[in-house]
């Protein structure tokens, strides 16, 4: 399989079809209701996006239930509802549990348990007890005989979710769990979150007995991380985008000193660097994406775009707030909206440094291999 | 465009250079035969040398030139500029004086427009031209004039009123440079290579005859040059070398013209700050080890990479059929700066105290310290890195431009003395 360079008509076509969607449904309005409300996510919204516009099952096999696109797809999904900040539990979801089954689960266990995740009527998350890099996975959450024990202190809409996918210790290995939610043994609290719009949980598990699903090797554990790290670098990219347009047409109308600021250089030639910078970020994301579909390309990529990913958004938040002077760091404004689901992308899934890290490593050994 | 299907272009090219083709012809004359047999520029006019070849057609012909190893047209520096200047712009007796000459080699060409006082901003140039007994008299400075040493003839940009808004009073000439009035003199730069000249103009002449396309109509004249110039920009500091091996003498006195033009670009590859040397250099040093600099190698490795990927998406775009506006040449050129910069950042960390070192002993022959004195070339010539933002801003993203304080007659605009 050759790396695409490019979209597909058919891809664009459905970028419009996502883009019209969360328009209709993710203004900001919504947006901040939602971000107020303990549950942060809109169930009837929620329905329509999984069963009439199907992004739920968007890069899953059909034999699962899903449509049996891939990365390229889940990233146009990923990028419009990054652009649109939509909120709800298809990250946590569709793309973190889902790619946990589908690099890691049995098979019984993925047939059992993708379709209803693929169609929305489940809500499932990913427990993982570190958001900071995989080798640390698997010693705050362990598993003994089927037996889950320990804390994971931020997991992604666990308090709305159904079941639980977990990733667990076992002593030198992990292995891939699944339980509902409820089950006996199992705390989640609400976390607050610094970016309101990713709500954020605790999960604890005292003695729970759990189905074990599979082991998670080193590789699929990468694999996992790899895939779910392409797909925030989407939805930062949107972010970022947004952040540029809508910075772009404020300094078009606000005008001082007898003049639109954006007339000024001081601001012009801040936003033509945050357009190069834009534009590389989501041209490597794309690339990304397109190499977790074809199973080549360079080693380092996820972890090259998510640290890029990453910069660029919240450089571009920065001076979207700088660029709006004082009406930026009001409430009222937008703005911070962004800006804060920038910080938690930025962190979320390993730091930019983290991930340069990583990269550095593989570039090591790829030049060891050649 | 010419009927002829590619076949029969190949069998044309082949015969005639099978009949024509001497190697141990002086340069000079073998290109007088290669230009009256229309197979110089084969893309040109048929009255001017050429055939009426589409671009592909002629890129066909070239190819056939190269892998049989004939010498071409003379293409380096600045006279390519010329010849399509005067090909496009040019009256009928311009074009029969001065493009056979371009083309066989015989004439050298420098662009004299810079100038002291204008940089980025060239219609504000203030060398000036005046009518006297049927000639031009041109008096004032001209600067980064690459080759005008060693040239024949120059392209000049020179105001011819000074009453006129500044695009509209000014006009464009081609000078000899071999008279009196013109002075030129190397221009040292911060990394010790003389790539470029001051030229300096005293009472210089330019006949009547040699205004191209009319008085005050020289920033038009001047724009088709520019845009030549970025067309070839990449093309023109790259020209192949003759194959090792072949020594007859066309080939000789070709090579020879290829040392001198390339003469004043050796130095280009390290104000791109040599990204190809740092991860070498890092394992060389033992810095690879040191987290701070594989943190800045990963930096520069990333925004390399996504150079090369958006330019690459642009490309992909256009050939889609898209009219979003991608400034390809612009942010690839902005790219190009920041990258070397970080480069030269991430160079002076691998080295560490060495980098106070320079010459054949230190780091890759020298070559780490041309990069870390040669880099802030980068952001300047050819546009910069402002001018570079502006288009950007305005052009892409759509912003308003700079209020200005240049308008109305040229002679009340506030500028350098």
């Amino acid at each position: 399989m050759t790396i695409q360079t490019g979209f597909t008509e058919d891809q664009e076509q459905f970028r419009e079809v996502v883009a019209r969607f969360l328009q209709d449904k993710s203004q900001p309005a919504a947006v901040r209701k939602l971000m107020a409300s303990e549950q942060g996510y809109d169930p009837g919204v929620w329905q329509q996006l999984s069963s009439e516009v199907g992004l739920t099952g968007t890069h899953l096999p059909e034999v699962y239930g899903g449509f049996g696109f891939g990365p390229i797809e889940l990233g146009i999904a990923a990028e419009e509802m990054g652009r649109h900040l939509y909120c709800g539990p298809f990250f946590a979801s569709a793309v973190m549990a889902g790619y946990a089954l589908l690099n890691a689960a049995h098979e019984s266990a993925r047939q059992e348990l993708l379709p209803d995740i693929a169609a929305g009527t489940t809500i499932a998350t990913l427990v993982l007890d570190n958001l900071n890099e995989p080798d640390r996975v698997g010693a705050g959450v362990t598993a003994e005989d089927s037996t889950l024990d320990g804390v994971a202190p931020l997991v992604l809409d666990a308090h709305v979710a159904n079941i639980l996918v977990v990733i667990a210790g076992e002593g030198d290995a992990l292995g891939l769990y699944h339980l509902p939610a409820d089950a006996d043994g199992v705390d989640i609290q609400a976390v607050e979150a610094l970016d309101p719009t990713r709500k954020l949980c605790s999960v604890a598990f005292s003695q729970v007995g759990a189905d074990r699903i599979g082991s998670v090797s080193g590789e699929a554990m990468n694999a996992i991380w790899n895939d779910i790290c392409v797909a925030l670098a989407h939805e930062m990219i949107g972010g970022a985008q947004h952040l540029l347009d809508s910075t772009i047409e404020y300094t078009k109308i606000r005008y001082q000193f007898g003049r639109p600021i954006g007339s000024f250089q001081g601001l012009k030639h801040r936003c033509a660097d945050l357009l190069m910078e834009v534009e590389f970020a989501k041209a490597a994301t794309h690339h990304a994406a397109r190499c977790l579909a074809a199973g080549e390309g360079e080693p380092y990529i996820a972890n090259m775009v998510k640290a890029m990913a990453a910069d660029i958004y919240m450089k571009a938040a920065k001076e979207a707030i700088q660029m709006r002077g004082g009406i930026g760091f009001t409430w009222e404004e937008d703005t911070h909206l962004w800006y804060k689901r920038a910080k938690s992308s930025e962190v979320f899934m390993g730091t930019p440094s983290v991930h340069r890290e990583r990269m550095m490593r593989l570039i090591e050994a790829e030049e060891v291999l050649a | 465009m010419s009927e002829m299907t590619n076949e029969q272009i190949v069998e044309a090219v082949n015969s005639w250079i099978d009949e024509n083709w001497n190697p141990d012809l002086p340069l000079l004359e073998w290109r007088e035969i290669l230009v009256e047999g229309g197979w110089a520029t084969p893309n040109w006019p048929k009255a001017c040398f050429g055939r009426d070849f589409t671009m592909e057609q002629a890129g066909l012909v070239s190819r056939i030139f190269a892998e049989r190893n004939v010498v071409p047209v003379a293409q380096t520096g600045p006279r390519r500029l010329a010849a399509e200047t005067i090909l496009a712009m040019g009256n009928d007796d311009q074009k029969n004086r001065y493009l056979r000459p371009i083309l066989t080699g015989e004439h050298s060409w420098c662009q004299l427009f810079s100038e002291p006082g204008s940089g980025s901003d060239l219609a504000g140039l203030s060398t000036k031209a005046e009518l006297q007994d049927g000639k031009w008299i041109i008096n004032g400075q001209k600067v980064w004039n690459t080759s005008a040493h060693h040239a024949d003839f120059g392209l000049l940009v020179a105001r011819t009123d000074f009453d006129l808004p500044k695009h509209q009073g000014i006009s464009f000439f081609l000078i000899d440079m071999h008279q009196p009035g013109v002075e030129v003199r190397p221009l040292k730069q911060m990394n010790g290579h003389a790539s470029f000249n001051e030229v300096f103009l005293t009472d210089a002449e330019v006949a009547s005859e040699d205004l191209v396309g009319g008085a005050g109509n020289g920033w038009a004249v001047a724009k088709t040059t520019l845009s030549y110039e970025r067309r070839l920009g990449g093309v023109s500091r790259s020209f192949n070398s003759v194959q090792a091996g072949l020594s007859a003498r066309v080939y000789e006195e070709y090579r020879e013209e290829l040392r001198v033009a390339n003469e004043p670009y050796t130095w280009y590859p390290q104000r791109q700050g040599r990204v190809d040397l740092v991860l070498p250099r890092a394992k060389e040093t033992g810095a690879i080890k040191d987290p701070a600099v594989r943190q800045e190698i990963a930096r520069l490795l990333s925004m390399s990479k996504g150079a090369v990927l958006a330019s690459a998406a642009a490309e992909a775009k256009r050939k889609a059929g898209s009219n979003e506006l991608v400034p390809a040449g612009s942010i690839g050129k902005l790219a190009a700066s920041v990258i070397a910069r970080q480069a030269a950042q991430v160079h002076t960390m691998i080295s560490g105290a060495d980098a106070m070192r320079a010459g054949a002993d230190s780091a890759e022959a020298g070559m780490i310290a041309e990069v870390l004195v040669s880099v802030p070339a980068i952001s300047i010539a050819g546009g910069t890195d402002e001018i570079q933002r502006n288009i950007i801003s305005e052009r892409v993203l759509g912003m308003p431009s700079e209020m200005r304080a240049d308008t109305g007659p040229f002679r009340d605009i506030k500028r350098n003395d």
